[in-house]
């Protein structure tokens, strides 16, 4: 059976104007949408009569760009686990549902306009050490002259699944960014290749984080259960490691 | 302007590349910083090429419509990447990559391009594993290979079912280190309008800022697009919603000639559309064809009750399924290629043999495989006489470990278990083969202007063989267009800055400004994905997977007229200087609307079917691609003269010296 929900949206102009939450109908919801196919038929029930879009980031609508950013009844990505918002469908809900959708909230994170937000941070976090300082002219070694054990491999690749997408921020209600960071410092911190600049990395990195502030971690293990991409919280440990050894040798 | 010079360096195959990068012009590291390069799109091929320049010396400026150069589509690539590394010892060699490449585009593309692609594959893996990408190891800790459509060999490397995530991450990270040190100025949320053409001479952009909706200005003295595929002319693909042709199709409408714009690869194995609703269509690996058996039940009857939902396929007898990959392709059977196998489903579906209410889907089975995984596994436990249940268990724990997180996928989407019932799926829109014609330097028909990745038409013909895109734009960004561009920028070294208070900004800022504003003042009356979607139920039922030459010529018809219906009635809410999604949308689907027609009239054009592009006048008796090589063997390059009806057709023969035409068989 379709659905008829009601929707309540955060609506703001721009970063400069006061936001607020705004009702919307919407009806005849089939259970097979997605929840951005179900705010598309908002939108271009907006459109139709004259009315300002929602405006909410997406793009690849299959999980992996880490786009899509919406606080859904309190919830990154909402009800459901280990997906994003685009992944979520409308089966979760009932007919009859009234739904809170909000952006990902935190200092760091300013509301561009209604549900977007701007995430530069975690990109200068990025330009701040999240590489590895190698030249790309292909003058390196062949790729098996480097050996590397399975179990660090997946471990490596299991902290390189983050999307960036900011559930962790947003989720944290210190708004701290240490699963983000220490996703990017444990994936090269793995890699035998990475441990040349570890200890520059890692400091660089929680460096820019504090810069930009995010708050500190308190161990609610919060981001653990809504990261889309199952980040383990093995990683900020790793990570505090890492800065201890660096900051004292 | 008819000529078309490739300029394809002189000699054997296996020495133009080599022979021909001692030769080239370079520009001397000090001067480099004298030079401005402009780098649209930030995927794999334009992350890497604008990572490279920018250690090069050069000043680059990258634009990218997302928040990050972390989200280009490139991300959502599954399955891997190829390189003839012959780490398996199966026989692999660049020749090999070069001849299978040629054969699966079916004989269309350039030999001497393909051949380099071959040759710089192998240090594509060097690259990516020195820059920290956790590419999948063995248990000796070496790099671990599986197989792909097409192909004799294991030669494609991945990293889990996100290969395309980690290689994008990869080439990001280079992208980081070079905006770091201020070499990469990159401006997100930002989209290109148009170029910016001078003295004949690609000098610049026009683009948007998408927050403030400021249309700024950018002067370079060379313009790279890498804005990747044009599948969204379809409406419905496994493309992200964003992506668009406007870099390329506005570079068309400024002298860049656009090749082979027909030849598009429909998917084979995606998940079926469920209602008007849907926004886009979602990918399944090709690698689950490794252990999947496709089928649809052979008698008619039983279909119709599946589609009626009174019949479940565990209920169909294993007699009574056809598994038709496996009855017409016994030799590659599940593993045939791309385009053959998307036109063998609809070949079944047209029949009425479909299982989902629509009548358009197919089953992938994995129930043999899983009750084979599961005897080997009980024997590798020493579990002698297992259970059904106990192989069954043992069976899907295996396929969790190949396959997790697509099955996740499916289950989310489709909300059914995969693993007790076969997978629904059905062809999609994926991958344009057509763009922007380049020559071996990658640059367009106008000087200055190069085009790398998806958004050319340089390597895979009339069809792309799997795991070959993510090669292909790290080919042309890391190795092959760094050496080329120099060659171009050598003259350019003391021209200095390019000024943007010229007529030639002005003109091109004043119509890009008219028509944004157009969109804002015609307050019509539908959205534009009214159009949009109008648009691609055109493109899929008449210029899709079968194309004639009736449903040809009306679709050129009805294209024109979608058009004509957009420019009248569209509607678009909001203002320019502010954030304004639909706005974008509108300037995109203006594009779409114009390509659609050259890719309409480039399939009417081509009287043969090869690859992707099947004609249903030209066929066997068997119902295969008939191809032409005496009439068609050239890349279709088409020159904008005004409008798309009246573009000119230029040639480019293609000479096959190293290998000769073969039908293309996979039975």
């Amino acid at each position: 059976m379709n659905m008829n929900l009601t929707l309540k949206v955060w609506r703001q102009k721009n970063a400069q104007t006061k936001g607020k939450m705004v009702d919307y109908k919407v009806t005849d919801i089939s259970e097979h949408m997605s929840f951005l196919e179900m705010l598309d038929v908002l939108n271009e029930d907006l459109v139709k009569k004259g009315e300002e879009p929602v405006a909410f980031d997406h793009d690849c609508r299959e999980g992996i760009c880490g786009m899509c950013s919406l606080f859904i009844n309190g919830e990154a990505h909402g009800p459901d686990r280990l997906i994003t918002t685009c992944q979520l469908h409308m089966r979760k809900f009932k007919n009859g549902d009234t739904i809170y959708i909000e952006p990902f909230r935190a200092k760091a994170f300013p509301v561009i306009k209604d549900l977007i937000v701007d995430r530069m941070a975690f990109e200068r976090i990025q330009q701040a050490g999240g590489f590895i300082s190698v030249n790309t002219s292909g003058n390196t070694t062949d790729a098996n002259s480097i050996l590397i054990p399975k179990h660090n491999a997946d471990l490596s690749m299991d902290a390189a699944a983050c999307i960036g997408c900011g559930a962790c921020v947003a989720t944290c209600k210190n708004s701290s960014a240490m699963l983000f960071v220490s996703a990017k410092v444990s994936q090269f911190a793995l890699l035998p290749q990475g441990r040349i600049e570890a200890k520059e990395r890692v400091l660089n990195m929680v460096r820019q984080m504090d810069l930009e502030g995010f708050g500190n971690c308190t161990n609610t293990e919060a981001c653990e259960v809504e990261c889309p991409k199952g980040i383990s919280l093995e990683n900020i440990a790793r990570m505090n490691r890492e800065y201890l050894s660096a900051s004292i040798f | 302007m008819s000529t078309l010079n490739s300029k394809i360096p002189e000699g054997p195959i296996k020495d133009k590349w080599t022979k021909y990068k001692d030769k080239i012009n370079l520009v001397n590291p000090a001067n480099k910083r004298n030079i401005d390069i402009i780098v649209v799109g930030t995927g794999l091929a334009g992350g890497s090429a604008a990572a490279t320049l920018a250690e090069q010396g050069y000043n680059v400026k990258a634009f990218a419509y997302q928040d990050s150069p972390r989200r280009a589509h490139s991300i959502a690539a599954q399955g891997g990447i190829n390189a003839s590394k012959n780490y398996m010892g199966d026989g692999d060699s660049d020749y090999r990559l070069f001849y299978d490449t040629i054969k699966g585009g079916d004989y269309r593309s350039r030999e001497a391009n393909v051949y380099r692609l071959a040759e710089v594959s192998s240090n594509i893996i060097d690259q990516c594993v020195a820059q920290g990408v956790p590419l999948a190891r063995d248990y000796g800790g070496q790099l671990d290979n599986r197989s792909f459509g097409g192909t004799l060999v294991s030669r494609t490397f991945y990293a889990k079912g996100q290969t395309g995530q980690q290689l994008l991450l990869g080439a990001y990270s280079a992208m980081n280190r070079q905006i770091a040190r201020g070499k990469i100025q990159m401006f997100n949320r930002h989209e290109m309008l148009d170029v910016v053409i001078v003295n004949g001479k690609a000098r610049g952009i026009i683009a948007r800022d998408m927050i403030t909706g400021e249309i700024e200005r950018h002067s370079a003295h060379a313009v790279v697009i890498a804005s990747g595929g044009y599948g969204n002319v379809y409406y419905l693909s496994t493309l992200a919603m964003g992506s668009n042709a406007t870099a390329a199709w506005k570079a068309h409408k400024k002298g860049a000639y656009f090749a082979n714009p027909c030849f598009t690869q429909i998917h084979p194995t995606c998940i079926p559309r469920s209602g008007d609703y849907q926004s886009k269509l979602t990918l399944m690996s090709e690698s689950l064809r490794n252990d999947g058996r496709i089928w649809v039940p052979k008698k008619l009857e039983d279909a119709k009750a599946i589609q009626q939902g009174k019949l479940k396929p565990t209920q169909i007898a294993e007699e009574d399924r056809d598994y038709y990959l496996e009855r017409r392709y016994p030799s590659f059977g599940n593993l045939a290629p791309r385009d053959i196998s998307s036109r063998a489903a609809k070949e079944r579906c047209d029949a009425g043999y479909g299982v989902n209410a629509t009548g358009e889907a197919v089953y992938l089975d994995f129930s043999t495989a899983i009750n084979r995984y599961g005897k080997e596994k009980a024997f590798v436990l020493g579990i002698h006489n297992p259970t059904q249940e106990k192989i069954i268990e043992l069976g899907e724990k295996v396929i969790n470990e190949k396959y997790g997180n697509l099955f996740q996928m499916y289950e989310k989407i489709i909300d059914e278990n995969p693993y007790k019932t076969p997978m629904m799926i059905y062809p999609a829109t994926h991958y344009t083969m057509g763009g922007l014609w380049v020559d071996y330097n990658l640059m367009t028909t106008v000087p200055g202007m190069y085009c790398i990745g998806e958004a050319n038409f340089s390597d895979h013909g009339a069809n792309r063989l799997g795991a070959s895109a993510l090669m292909q734009g790290l080919a042309d960004g890391y190795f092959v267009l760094p050496y080329t561009i120099g060659d171009y920028l050598a003259p350019d070294i003391k021209t200095g800055a390019i000024p943007t208070n010229t007529p030639e900004f002005d003109e091109a800022e004043k119509a890009i400004r008219e028509r944004l504003e157009f969109f804002i003042n015609n307050k019509g009356t539908h959205s534009v994905d009214y159009f949009h979607k109008k648009l691609g139920k055109i493109m899929w039922n008449k210029v899709g997977m079968g194309r004639t030459e009736q449903g040809l010529k009306e679709a050129i018809v009805e294209i024109q007229q979608v058009r004509e219906d957009f420019w009248k009635n569209v509607k678009v809410p909001g203002a320019m200087n502010e954030l304004n999604p639909e706005l974008e949308k509108a300037a995109r689907v203006a594009d779409f609307l114009e390509l659609a027609e050259l890719f309409a009239k480039d399939a009417l054009e081509r009287n043969e079917s090869c690859g992707g592009h099947f004609r249903e006048e030209y066929q066997t008796e068997e119902g295969e691609a008939m191809r032409d090589d005496a009439n068609y063997a050239y890349v279709a390059v088409w020159e904008y003269t005004g409008k798309p009806s009246e573009a000119v057709l230029h040639k480019e023969e293609l000479k096959f010296e190293e290998l000769e035409f073969k039908t293309r068989s996979y039975k």
